[in-house]
């Protein structure tokens, strides 16, 4: 070349420096954590962000441990992979005293569900078998993936339809008092390899419909498997995962199969969804995260719906979509999705996805996890929307972790060497190589984000308390202990049921909305409350299940921050009818009846 | 990865499509093709301003350091092709990697030379550097071009006939037979499924690594024969990294097996060149 010696080693001085840059921001991010991690106790998370999370489940009494399923032994190899998920909760108060109760599934055959119920003094008591729907497992009927409920007869009682790999089951909410199993009466398809479902009321009739997502293909017996070609057929673009029913529902106890005649014929293997009016149409719109491919986006056309994926952003790259929640980030009266993907350090980097709406006269989304800060949450699975320190803007909570096994071998390579190939190959577990105790994704650190309202969302999860390291699948948000604070309930994969309870520090005030619904159904799914208070709003739907296989509790929980001046609470019903609160005052649950 | 030369024949006396088969500028077309297709039918890009990003930075690079080291302006089609390589190949939530690694890539061609020559295939060179330095930060290419048989053939056909024109073909079909006989001793030795052992041959990462970069004219041998030899021996330490269960094998076995085997060429030559002539004059030469 050229140059001369001294330009040859500012090239150099150039060159090493270049490579030098990584390892000096990885060495200034890890400063950055460990300054954080340092200071993990009650009292300093309260100083610095408001709240801290305790994990109380012995104390309260629940001492439930997630069993997986024990599939066919031609799945023996990556059993752990086939079987890795199950663990469920959904938040429901099923004999109606105001307080919130716990459902947990479990997921080998023979084992017991449980629902525990609130006893009002921070403890539980398990009476899911004394109300007919612990033993629902049993051989040949599949076993529970996730639960959730919703009044689908209007009686004021939830209902609980439970989503299996096996035979779905409805079961009727006897007065709080017993659940009669009414699969039968209902019309429900005999097998359903599902993982995701959500009450919604699609066609505003006033009765509850029900969206079930369906995974495997429904004609694959996973116990009894034909042959071993029941995989994906591509990682990104798989098109051969079980069918989504919509059901609808006809009023007299029975349900009618339509997503065909509705507008929803997809094959994609769906993990997620959760359901809301993203158009302000006054009709609920369906949003559903796909495992292996795109999410879609069903847009609900007065009954019918069709999948806006890719118009509005939200369906075009494709990556493993595990969860749907809805949440008000910016306090715009907008709902944001944030969709949990897959991120592995040095290997997969999918990102998860905060769909952003965009000012504009159409509907169409912008994904701004990476600017908001809620892009890397290793392998994640459910995730839900909460103001955690009630300081007036929502935070994000996020399970992750997939396969903890072995601490010092991963599956990753094998993972990796076979899921970017063909289809022929990749389809067929056979061609999958055995896990031999390996970890994928394991002992995962899980998220809490908090929302600084500027824009910025900052991991506090081991600052705050969320330190277990099981592999979270399924959260759950709830007021509990009635104490105006959100506590979260998780549900973790051949681990224990975690109950984190949440204190906040004093001064932040809130508000809670209970609503019943009477010429809308009576759960008010569907319904949508806006709050207005101190200049700020804030938008929040009742959903009838959201996230990944959970349901939060269908009370709706706003944070209101400090010396709040609450303006007014607009609801407005599934049956289109506007309500206006006034005079609203802070640290209050409000009961609202849908005026008739 | 640098682009093919062109072949000498009378350009006049070709038809069009061969013309622009042979010329400098089918590779950059062909990866361009192949990004466009992948993108508009599977998304493979989240994002164009990374890749953008990727090949501007390149080029800017190139066209920086060429002018000052060579004091001349460089063919932009070499730079293209890393920034394209860089835009694909690499995976991040962030904007700062595409850059940092395209930069790389293309002040490794003038930081790393011997005898006038760069001994590196930039890209591969920059996509190695980060994922050692930067595995928190960036991962490989992690997205699939539709996993059917349609979309491989294509890719295949089309790259064959662009190497069969520009007489590297056979550094691929070395490498390809090379891969398949030793991912069947890999099975044999690990007991995983064959199947497992050829499955990542039928994805992206490798069209790309056996079209583009494992050809790259600057960095690979003169002689037919050293560029077979060499195309067998990445596909041996690919393996052995393999065994070892390196996700990235095939880009490291590049790093670990190209720059050496150039070496020992240059070695060799000037060995050659010493046995014929009793006192050469070495003059470096200008590889750009």
């Amino acid at each position: 070349m050229k140059r001369g010696p001294l330009a040859h080693f500012l090239l150099w001085v150039f060159f090493l420096g270049m490579l030098a840059t990584p390892v000096v921001l990885r060495r200034i991010s890890s400063q950055h954590a460990a300054t954080q991690a340092g200071e993990a106790t009650c009292q300093s998370a309260l100083a610095r962000y408001g709240f801290c999370l305790t994990e109380v489940s012995q104390q309260a009494g629940i001492h439930f441990v997630h069993q997986s399923p024990v599939l066919d032994q031609k799945l023996a190899g990556i059993m752990p992979e086939i079987a890795s998920m199950g663990a469920s909760v959904s938040i429901v108060d099923f004999d109606r005293d105001g307080w919130p109760d716990i459902y947990a599934t479990n997921s080998r055959t023979g084992s017991l569900n449980h629902l525990y119920r609130n006893n009002h003094d921070g403890t539980f008591t398990d009476v899911a078998a004394q109300m007919g729907i612990a033993d629902v497992n049993q051989a040949g009927t599949g076993v529970s993936m996730g639960a959730v409920w919703g009044d689908y007869d209007n009686d004021g009682y939830e209902d609980l339809f439970l989503i299996k790999w096996g035979k779905p089951m409805l079961f009727h909410n006897d007065h709080g008092r017993g659940f009669t199993d009414v699969t039968a009466q209902a019309g429900l398809p005999a097998w359903i390899n599902a993982n995701t479902a959500t009450w919604l009321d699609y066609d505003g009739d006033g009765k509850l419909d029900l969206f079930v997502g369906g995974y495997y293909p429904e004609d694959v017996n996973l116990w009894h498997l034909a042959n071993t070609r029941m995989m994906p057929n591509s990682f990104e673009y798989a098109n051969n995962g079980g069918r989504k029913y919509l059901f609808h529902n006809l009023g007299n106890g029975r349900f009618e199969e339509v997503s065909e005649k509705a507008g929803i014929t997809s094959r994609r293997w769906a993990l997620g969804c959760a359901a809301a009016d993203l158009q302000g149409t006054g009709y609920p719109d369906l949003f559903v995260a796909n495992d292996y491919g795109v999410s879609e986006l069903y847009l609900n056309d007065h009954g019918h719906f069709h999948d806006a994926g890719q118009e509005t952003g939200v369906g075009f790259a494709p990556k493993s979509g595990m969860d749907a929640a809805f949440g008000d980030i910016f306090n715009q009266g907008k709902y944001a999705i944030y969709v949990s993907n897959i991120s592995e350090e040095g290997v997969l980097i999918q990102g998860n996805n905060l769909w952003v709406p965009q000012q504009g006269k159409t509907l169409h989304y912008e994904n701004l996890a990476r600017d908001l800060g809620v892009e890397l949450g290793g392998w994640s699975f459910g995730a839900q929307f909460g103001d955690l320190n009630n300081d007036g803007t929502l935070d994000l909570y996020l399970e992750n972790g997939y396969i903890s096994a072995s601490k010092t071998r991963s599956y990753w390579y094998d993972f990796s060497k076979v899921a970017g190939g063909n289809s022929s190959i990749i389809s067929d577990a056979d061609h999958w190589p055995a896990f031999d105790g390996r970890s994928l994704s394991g002992y995962q650190q899980k998220k809490v984000w908090i929302n600084d309202g500027a824009g910025k969302f900052i991991d506090v999860a081991q600052a705050v308390g969320a330190t277990d390291r099981y592999d979270g699948r399924s959260i759950a948000l709830a007021d509990l202990w009635n104490t105006g604070a959100l506590d979260a309930v998780v549900a973790n994969q051949g681990g224990p049921l975690l109950i984190y309870k949440n204190t906040v520090a004093p001064g932040n005030d809130w508000i809670e909305f209970d609503l019943e619904g009477t010429s809308s159904n009576r759960s008010a799914i569907g319904a949508q409350v806006t709050l207005y208070w101190n200049g700020a709003e804030q938008i929040q739907p009742v959903t009838g299940g959201e996230g990944f296989a959970s349901e939060n509790d269908r009370r709706l929980h706003f944070g209101l921050g400090k010396d709040p001046h609450i303006d007014k609470a607009v609801i407005r019903w599934p049956s289109g009818r506007m309500q206006t609160l006034d005079h609203l005052a802070a640290n209050q649950l409000v009961h609202v009846k849908e005026p008739a | 990865m640098t682009p093919p030369p062109a072949i000498t024949r009378p350009a006049a006396q070709q038809a069009l499509w061969k013309r622009l088969l042979d010329s400098r500028f089918a590779p950059p077309v062909f990866i361009t093709l192949i990004l466009l297709i992948g993108n508009l039918s599977f998304g493979i890009l989240e994002s164009y301003q990374k890749t953008l990003l990727a090949i501007v930075t390149a080029m800017v690079t190139e066209m920086a350091l060429g002018k000052f080291f060579l004091g001349k302006w460089p063919h932009p089609a070499s730079a293209y092709i890393t920034g394209i390589s860089v835009g694909i190949l690499l995976r991040s939530p962030a904007f700062w990697p595409y850059a940092l690694c395209a930069a790389i890539s293309i002040t490794s061609k003038y930081a790393l030379r011997v005898k006038g020559r760069h001994i590196c295939n930039p890209s591969n060179f920059g996509i190695c550097a980060m994922l050692f330095l930067a595995s928190e930060s960036v991962a490989g290419l992690s997205i699939q071009w539709g996993n059917n048989l349609a979309s491989l053939i294509v890719i295949w056909t089309l790259g064959a006939l662009i190497l069969w024109r520009a007489k590297r073909f056979q550094i691929t079909a070395t490498y390809l037979v090379s891969f398949f006989l030793l991912a069947l001793l890999r099975a044999h030795i690990t007991g995983d499924p064959w199947q497992s052992e050829i499955s990542p041959i039928t994805g992206p990462e490798y069209q790309l690594f056996m079209f583009f970069m494992i050809t790259d004219p600057k960095t690979t041998l003169k002689s037919w024969k050293g560029q077979c030899l060499v195309a067998a021996a990445i596909a041996v330490v690919e393996m052995l990294l393999r065994l070892d269960q390196s996700v990235y094998a095939p880009l490291y076995a590049l790093f670990l097996v190209g720059p050496p085997a150039l070496l020992i060429e240059m070695w060799l030559n000037v060995r050659r060149k010493n046995r014929t002539a009793p006192l050469p004059q070495l003059r470096p030469e200008m590889a750009q």
